[in-house]
């Protein structure tokens, strides 16, 4: 009974904590699938965490938070899209200014702010039938969000808008090969700033969900790089919203497992195991060889010049 | 060629220095106005902040001496950033490379039974090697398992982070320390030796401006410096030529780790005279060192000047914590914005601008 326990809160857990990892992710593969390398998702991501945490605090309303929160990434993510795309500027380094940038910001903005719990946090849902029913009911439907669900949702949606729309393919046609997407009439800037903004929103609610939800309160790097994982993940997922689902809920386990293994192991060395775990994992799927699935958009990391090449 | 009103845009594909140091000036200065909010925000003038901040760092010989304290590690970090960025290889984990060296050296000083004189140079050394090591995984994982650099080095820092938290909180911890988190304090013969009336660790200032020199030679003279040339302009063009990617790369990550260890070592050995938690040991120089190299345009004895630049940085807002009251993380912005307009402006550099003259503007036309 022990161990059935300890199972179900831990299936539990691993989803409340991969919900922030999933919705950073699916925005990311938006991104990186329209060509644009995004490593400012830690900087959206504690924005989003800030903004969320003190709209509610001031005005109560956990939702608007939220909303607050997406702006605050999108607003970001325009900044980088403005560089990258607009101003042809390097990717990589643009996304690492964000995160200082971000992470600086929400740690100035934050001082006032720390060490009070939240009044009001995101409700969990209650499923009246769901709940009750045996190993399931507590593993899935108690003590989730509207976010977890949500997410999942959402994942499956944009898979679908990505694989079988006519949008799906004009933005991964502008990842692949933009100078053929250009060609063709689309316009690759615009699907670049959307993707890239889109990206962003979604960044920010993931923050947004780790201090009005997950752990209702504000303390500085609260995110604790969980937007590098979300980098890593992009990469595990194969740049497949539907995969990106596994892929953060099992780093949602490692988080949780590297709290409740305490007895067993210092905190400190169960803390690095994400982390540790993102390289094995990105190692394991270099050892695989490179399957054409898991390929990266072909055009990914680099500023489009019509005309170039 | 392109018309924008009354000026003429013409591309340029390697712009002269005076313009690369120009724009870059520029670049540091809008920065400098776009952060003036954050002044305001704390009810400040702006102006008045930075002259206070000016007369404060300037107006002494021990105030000033915190510039060069700070950008000590700076100038190490950053130097083999610069190795690592020609050879494209994105080392983001100086963090994580300084850290492996300020643990070496805090092996060596407390534990390891070495006369007296041997042990300040082998802290230095295996500091040096710790840093390298810590620097080779990620070369190796790209070259053999296709590991995106970016993630390995980053995700490396965190590792490497969380492994001076146990080290302090742990096996490490000083029994002299009560409930601190430090180990015991190092002993005499593993501190070193400040200026007269500063806490400048005069030996790693030193090590890096030489070893700027060193690399600078390395990169401009030497073979090998040849084939990181080569490798990271044109990867293609390297294999063709012969060169052997996975041993160019190792050779760069070896040094660029290894010059962040050396960093770490000054740290402990300089300033702290212990290990103690990373955020302490380091204060994210390994990140910063990041936009000294990209300011530099990766040249080593360039990013002598530019860690200057942001030691400088540091030195204020530690100046602006005591005086002004305003919190350090102000850096992190400053920081942040410095970068952003710093890759903003790139574009400037490649644009040559002129005011278009009615024949200009025809043949132009006609040209294109």
């Amino acid at each position: 009974m022990d161990v059935a326990n300890w199972l179900i809160s831990t299936v539990s857990r691993a989803l409340a904590f991969g919900v922030p990892l999933l919705w950073g992710t699916l925005g990311e593969i938006y991104a990186e699938r329209a060509g644009v390398v995004n490593l400012g998702v830690e900087g959206m991501m504690i924005l989003g965490a800030f903004l969320a945490f003190s709209v509610t605090q001031s005005t109560g309303h956990p939702g608007f938070g939220l909303l607050c929160a997406a702006l605050v990434g999108g607003i970001a993510a325009l900044f980088h899209a403005f560089l990258t795309v607009t101003l042809r500027a390097n990717q990589y380094v643009s996304g690492l200014a964000l995160s200082m940038f971000g992470l600086g910001l929400a740690g100035l903005l934050g001082r006032g702010w720390e060490g009070k719990p939240l009044g009001n946090p995101l409700p969990s849902l209650s499923f009246p039938g769901l709940s009750q029913v045996p190993v399931l009911g507590p593993m899935l439907f108690q003590d989730q969000t509207i976010l977890t669900y949500l997410g999942i949702v959402l994942a499956v949606l944009l898979w679908l808008l990505l694989f079988r729309t006519r949008w799906g393919v004009a933005i991964r046609s502008v990842g692949e090969n933009p100078a053929t997407a250009d060609a063709l009439g689309i316009n690759v800037a615009l699907v670049r700033y959307l993707c890239v903004i889109f990206g962003g929103l979604l960044a920010g609610i993931g923050g947004g969900y780790l201090s009005v939800a997950y752990r209702p309160s504000w303390t500085e790097g609260m995110t604790a790089g969980m937007g590098w994982i979300v980098i890593a993940l992009t990469i595990f997922a194969a740049w497949d919203p539907l995969q990106a689902i596994w892929g953060a809920f099992f780093f949602g386990a490692l988080y949780h497992l590297s709290y409740r293994l305490q007895a067993f192991l210092a905190p400190e060395l169960l803390k690095l195991m994400p982390y540790l775990f993102a390289i094995v994992v990105l190692a394991i799927s270099g050892l695989g060889g490179r399957r054409r699935r898991g390929r990266a958009p072909g055009a990914l990391g680099l500023p489009y010049v019509r005309g170039e090449r | 060629m392109r018309r924008l009103g009354p000026f003429l845009l013409e591309p340029r594909l390697s712009p002269p220095r005076s313009v690369v140091f120009g724009v870059s000036i520029l670049a540091v200065v809008v920065a400098l106005l776009a952060a003036a909010p954050v002044f305001l925000g704390y009810g400040l003038s702006p102006w008045q902040a930075y002259a206070k901040i000016g007369r404060g760092i300037f107006g002494s010989w021990p105030s000033f001496s915190e510039v060069l304290r700070r950008a000590t590690p700076l100038i190490l970090c950053g130097v083999g950033l610069t190795l690592a960025f020609r050879a494209q290889f994105w080392n983001i984990g100086a963090e994580g490379q300084l850290l492996a060296g300020a643990v070496a050296a805090t092996g060596v000083a407390l534990f390891l039974p070495v006369p007296e004189g041997l042990r300040l140079p082998l802290m230095f050394l295996f500091g040096f090697l710790a840093g390298a090591i810590w620097g080779l995984i990620p070369a190796f994982l790209r070259v053999k398992l296709g590991v995106n650099d970016v993630i390995s080095t980053l995700m490396m820092n965190y590792v490497m982070g969380y492994i001076v938290e146990w080290l302090v909180h742990g096996p490490w911890k000083g029994p002299t320390m009560r409930g601190f988190a430090y180990t015991d304090a190092f002993p005499l013969s593993a501190r070193l030796s400040y200026l007269p009336g500063t806490r400048v660790h005069w030996l790693t200032l030193f090590l890096g401006v030489v070893l700027a020199a060193a690399v600078a030679f390395l990169l401009a003279r030497t073979r090998l410096g040849y084939e990181i040339r080569v490798v990271g302009q044109n990867p293609d063009a390297g294999r063709y030529a012969g060169i052997n990617f996975a041993v160019v790369l190792s050779l760069v990550m070896i040094i660029s780790g290894g010059l962040a260890g050396l960093a770490g070592v000054g740290e402990v050995a300089g300033i702290h005279w212990r290990l103690r938690s990373p955020a302490q040991v380091s204060m994210n120089y390994g990140y910063t060192a990041i936009i000294v190299a990209w300011l530099a345009r990766g040249s080593p004895v360039a990013s002598i000047f530019t860690a200057l630049l942001f030691g400088l940085i540091f030195a204020a807002g530690d100046y602006m914590k005591t005086t002004l009251g305003l919190p350090f993380q102000i850096t992190g912005v400053f920081n942040g914005l410095m970068l952003f307009f710093l890759i903003g402006f790139d574009i400037l550099m490649f644009w040559r601008v002129r005011i278009a003259q009615r024949e200009k503007v025809w043949t132009s036309q006609i040209g294109s």
